[in-house]
Order: C-alpha cells, then sequence, then structure tokens
C-alpha cells in the first residue's frame, strides 16, 4: 500500500474528484465553490476540470441550495451541496430535516434522495457565536438522515467516498481546524462504510470515545495517562447516523469506564445521547459515572483566550479520567 | 377535460363525506374543491413524462396526472394499498412518480427550490422533460419562495410555476398578507415570464400553460402562472371558512369551474346532457369503486414500516 502524508483538505478534493470521475452524474453545488475555489479550498481546481455544469456556483441561498439538491436527486442526479458554515444550516433545515430525510419514508418507499451535504464548523477559530457552532446533535432527532464527523485525513477521504454513493440524505460535517492538518492517506482507491466507529487505540482501563475534532485530543489525552500507567481505549464514532454502539458496547464491557469527548454544548448533545445508549445497554459493567467532555451552555466567545477555556481538550479529558480512576 | 374535473370533484366530495359525516378519515385533508380547472388545465398541457412538485392540497394534482382514483383513496385511508402504503396520507398523495407525480410537500412554500433542483436534473440530462410546481398564495410570502424562484429564473430551468391563488392563506385574505398588487409582480422581478389567467376557466388554464410549457421545454425559460381562483370550502375539511363574506362566497360558487365549463360546452353544443351525465355516472363509480377499494384493505405492518426510513445500498 502506497503511504503518502497530505492534508484533511486535500482529502475532501480527492474524494471528491475520484468520484465525479467514476460516475458523471455527481455535481458539486454550493457558495463560492467554483471560481473562488472554495472558502476553505475543498474544491480548487474542480471546476477547471469539472466545468460550470458540474461544479455550479450558487447565490447565498442556504434553503434553495439544500432544496435544489433535493431536486436534483430525486431527478437521478448525484448532488454534493455545500453548506458553508454548519452555522448556516439551521437556514436550510427544512430541506433537510423536514424534505430530505423523510421522503423515502412518507412516500411509501416510491423515492430516494441520494444527496450529500458537506458543511464544517470552526470552533478554534476565533469566528464568534455565529460561525463556530458544533450541532451535529439536532440530527440526532432526524431519522432518515445520516449523519458523518470524519476526524483524519484517511478517514475524511474514505467516508466522503461513502457518503457520495449512499442512496440517502448525508450530512458530511468537517472539522474546520483540522482542513490543514496531515495524515497517511493510501494512494490506492479505499471506501469507508458509513456506521463503523474506528478504535484508534487499544486499551484496557477506560473508553474514551472522541468525535470530529476531539478524536486526536482523545489520543494526546491517552499519550499522557499512559504517562501515569492508565491504558485508555480511544474509539470514533465516525458517523453519529448511523451509531456504531456495539463498538462503544463492547469496548465499554471491558474497560468499565466511559468518557465522552465532543465539541458541542453539553446539555443535549451527543455525549448524552452515547451515555444514554451505554446506560441501557452495559449499566452492569460500569464502574464509574459516565463524564461528558463537551463545551459550556454559553454561546461561543470570539475572545480568542476565552475561547481556549471555552473549548473541550486534551487535558480536559485526562482530568476527566482522573475523575473517575481514583 | 370535463370527466377529469368530475373526478376531482367526486373524489373531495365524497372524501368530504368520509370525513364529517361517516367519520371514516382522521386527520388533516386540505380540499382544491372550485379549484379543479387549474390542475387539469395545466397537466393536460403537460406530457406524461413532464414532472410535478406539488403540495398538501394535491388531491386534484395527483388525480389529474393520472394517478388511479383507488390508490389516492386508499392513501387517505392510510392503508398499505395506498400509492405511498399509507405513510403519507392525505398531504401527500400527489407522490406518484410513476405518473410524474414526483413530489408533494406538506411545508408551504417549500416545493419551489425542489423543483428548482428537478429543472435544474432534466436539463443537465437534456431529457426535454420540463417541471410544473404549484403553491397557493400563502408560498409567496415565505423565503424559500424568493429563493427558489430567484434560482429558477437565474438558471433558466425547464419550470412552470402555478401559483393557485385561491384569495385566502388559511384564514388570511390575500390582501391582507401580499403587499405588491399582484403576485405575479413579485416573478416578473425576478425576470421571469408571466401570465395571469382566470384559474376557474379550465381551457384558459389549458392555454396559458401549452404556451409556458413549449416555452419551457423549448428554450428552457420558466413562467410564472397565477391563477386566480377561489377554496369553495375552508382551508382544511373541518373548517368552515365562515371567516368569509357571504357575498363573496355566493359570488365565486356562480363562478364554480365545473358549472360554467358544463354550462359553456353545452351553449356551444360541444356536449349534450346525456354525454354529461354519462361522464357523472362513471366517474361517480369509480369513486365508489374507490372507496370499496380502501376499506378492503390493510394498514402497512410495524415491521415493514420500519424499513421505509433509509434506501438500501451505496
Amino acid at each position: 500500500m502506497r503511504l503518502r502524508e497530505i492534508t484533511y483538505s486535500e482529502a475532501l478534493r480527492e474524494a471528491l474528484r475520484e468520484e465525479m470521475l467514476r460516475d458523471p452524474n455527481v455535481i458539486l453545488l454550493g457558495e463560492e465553490i467554483g471560481v473562488f475555489q472554495g472558502v476553505y479550498r475543498v474544491t480548487r481546481g474542480l471546476l477547471e476540470e469539472f466545468g460550470p455544469d458540474r461544479v455550479r456556483d450558487t447565490p447565498i441561498s442556504e434553503a434553495a441550495i439544500a432544496g435544489a439538491a433535493i431536486g436534483l436527486a430525486m431527478a437521478g442526479l448525484k448532488p454534493v451541496a455545500e453548506i458553508m458554515y454548519m452555522d448556516f444550516l439551521p437556514i436550510c433545515m427544512d430541506q433537510l430535516a423536514t424534505q430530505a430525510a423523510k421522503m423515502r419514508f412518507m412516500s411509501g418507499g416510491q423515492l430516494k434522495v441520494p444527496m450529500v451535504l458537506r458543511t464544517q464548523y470552526s470552533l478554534g477559530r476565533q469566528h464568534g457565536s455565529q460561525h463556530s457552532q458544533f450541532t451535529p446533535s439536532w440530527f440526532l432527532q432526524v431519522p432518515g438522515l445520516k449523519v458523518v464527523l470524519p476526524s483524519t485525513p484517511h478517514d475524511a477521504k474514505g467516508l466522503l467516498k461513502s457518503a457520495i454513493r449512499d442512496q440517502n440524505p448525508v450530512l458530511f460535517v468537517e472539522c474546520g481546524v483540522l482542513y490543514k492538518s496531515k495524515g497517511p492517506v493510501p494512494g490506492e482507491e479505499y471506501v469507508i462504510p458509513l456506521g463503523q466507529a474506528d478504535v484508534k487505540r487499544k486499551g484496557e482501563d477506560v473508553t474514551i470515545v472522541g468525535v470530529s475534532r476531539l478524536v486526536g485530543e482523545s489520543l494526546i489525552a491517552a499519550k499522557k495517562l499512559e504517562e501515569n500507567g492508565i491504558s485508555a481505549e480511544v474509539i470514533d464514532i465516525r458517523t453519529l447516523q448511523p451509531l456504531d454502539l456495539e463498538t462503544i458496547v463492547e469496548s465499554v464491557k471491558r474497560t468499565s469506564r466511559l468518557i465522552v469527548a465532543s465539541d458541542d454544548v453539553k446539555t443535549g448533545g451527543i455525549g448524552s445521547e452515547i451515555s444514554a445508549a451505554v446506560l441501557e445497554a452495559a449499566f452492569d459493567y460500569l464502574d464509574a459515572p459516565i463524564i461528558r467532555v463537551a463545551c459550556p451552555d454559553t454561546p461561543i466567545p470570539f475572545s480568542p483566550a476565552l475561547e481556549q477555556m471555552y473549548m473541550p481538550n486534551a487535558d480536559k479529558i485526562v482530568q476527566a479520567v482522573d475523575q473517575i480512576i481514583g | 377535460m370535463l370527466q377529469k374535473m368530475l373526478l376531482i370533484r367526486k373524489f373531495e366530495e365524497e372524501v368530504e363525506e368520509l370525513f364529517l359525516v361517516k367519520g371514516m378519515l382522521i386527520g388533516p385533508s386540505h380540499l382544491c374543491l372550485g379549484q379543479e380547472a387549474i390542475s387539469v388545465g395545466a397537466m393536460m398541457a403537460l406530457e406524461p413524462s413532464d414532472l410535478t412538485v406539488t403540495t398538501y392540497r394535491g388531491h386534484g394534482h395527483a388525480l389529474a396526472k393520472g394517478a388511479p382514483a383507488k390508490l389516492c383513496m386508499a392513501e387517505l385511508f392510510g392503508k398499505s394499498t395506498g400509492n405511498c402504503k399509507g405513510l403519507g396520507g392525505s398531504m401527500h398523495v400527489a407522490i406518484y412518480p410513476k405518473t410524474g407525480s414526483l413530489y408533494a410537500t406538506a411545508i408551504v412554500g417549500s416545493g419551489i427550490p425542489i423543483a428548482a433542483g428537478v429543472g435544474l436534473g432534466e436539463k443537465q440530462k437534456k431529457s426535454k422533460n420540463i417541471v410544473a410546481t404549484f403553491f397557493g398564495d400563502g408560498a409567496v410570502n415565505t423565503g424559500a419562495f424568493h429563493e427558489g424562484v430567484n434560482l429558477i429564473a437565474l438558471w433558466k430551468l425547464p419550470v412552470l410555476l402555478f401559483c393557485e391563488n385561491n384569495q385566502y392563506a388559511m384564514s388570511t385574505p390575500f390582501r391582507r398578507a401580499v403587499s405588491s398588487p399582484s403576485i405575479a409582480e413579485r416573478a416578473r422581478a425576478y425576470g421571469m415570464q408571466t401570465i395571469i389567467v382566470n384559474g376557474n376557466d379550465v381551457v384558459a388554464v389549458f392555454v396559458a400553460a401549452k404556451v409556458a410549457a413549449e416555452r419551457a421545454r423549448n428554450e428552457s425559460e420558466p413562467t410564472f402562472l397565477e391563477c386566480i381562483t377561489y377554496k369553495m370550502k375552508g382551508h382544511g375539511v373541518y373548517d368552515k371558512g365562515d371567516y368569509r363574506p357571504k357575498e363573496e362566497v355566493a359570488e365565486w360558487l356562480e363562478r364554480d369551474p365545473i358549472l360554467t365549463f358544463k354550462k359553456r360546452l353545452l351553449e356551444n353544443r360541444l356536449i349534450t346532457q346525456a354525454e354529461i351525465d354519462e361522464a357523472e355516472g362513471a366517474t361517480q363509480r369509480e369513486v365508489e369503486e374507490a372507496v370499496a377499494f380502501a376499506m378492503q384493505g390493510s394498514p402497512l405492518s410495524f415491521d415493514e414500516m420500519k424499513t421505509y426510513v433509509y434506501a438500501e445500498g451505496g
């Protein structure tokens, strides 16, 4: 296997390009993705290579971008739409949650909507309250939608290729601070199935479930814990819908301790759902309370100093583990 | 034309009775009584392979585009024999892709961006199919309407926009909700061709739709058709619509699209009373058979229901 180091954003671009070459029905649409080549350069060079019909710049009309993607999917194409910031998703929430996600069901299986909505969250980039939010847990209430949260360049590429080939609407949430992060990515074709968590590190004393950016922080935390003689297992959920609960529960049954680390607000967040699901499935195996490492219940501050305090990180994960392993 | 209009009329009169008198149907249902000319005139101007994106007031759209009455009725009864297997209900009965009824939304205004996407898809596939989207006067105050209309005009998509201006958005009169003198004016501001048509005149709707359909098919130019009409009943089947002035209701009842069309056909000797009676009888029988079919069916199993959340395959 040929391994190269490329960035998260390059990995995403490779996935888009390969799928566009593989399937002429794959088309991209969104704000600033063509002539401007994408605000985060994920779509760089694609307009030149594939032309304006397949890399379509849109006006600032999030509801219409999502709605048009639905229509394109119903017409038999494979749209990959981009919503520039996750904070703009509420503008197209009706199309995503109430239209796309329910079409197959309420048509009794007559319709399918194979579309991808790519977006990113920018917590940690001093983007303030309205350009930093991480809200995947909202979509836990939306059966019919798949939600993907890649944490490495390798996963970003393999998961995006699967998302594009999927027959359902997929919300693909990228992490803004990771765009420039590098990691090994095979040169050969590969895909990563949706719905499979990944054990990023084996361990015995505690299970740390990480989401998106916090997978990397969880791995740093695991190294620090190792110095103190604590062996932590790190699991990356990779997709929130479907959620691979089995891998998490299997791990918790061995370690008897669980930390969930995610960049969303703690109340009603991803950690809450995973905690509840693990309690239902493995209550008897737990030796300690489950701890959620997440953001406090306030909007996101702009002040760089305050934002650093606001964000979860490896140290906070270590503290949480120390709390439950006395 | 008359036969289709009669089918919709009899279907909906039966639905109203099933709700209000017989108590056999429950849930929200939005009748298009008085608006049949728009569904029928528009659909007759389309080809069978053309596609529609409509709304929760969609019984007429589904039937006019060719969905079998018995499947629609079974859907209203929530039976597995319905076109959406009883999972959609009245508000989504106009989802029957086999006859081009692609989608029906229950959220006001939301169909317009979707129609834009379907239009773009058909244009990129060079299929020659066009898209007709239907919505009420209430939809024109939503953001989705404006975002969608802009895209359709900007990208010159083969889409016909039928605004069924039935004068009331729920109980709110058009004048109390829309700032511009006409809705067509709003579409014109987006650089779109517009036609204001008497929505109670099936021939007028057909002619306007035909012109628009040819323009969409041959030149990929959209047209906005504001069809002026009136809800003979209230917003939903349980709404008596008694917030409307009696004189206004009476005046519009005289403009009933079926009564006036029959009269016109008879006056011009294009049809005989016997032929009308025959059409009435045939459509009445079709509706009765649809009810019998619907009653025979059973609901989907709960386990099968769960299989329709996600599509298989990747």
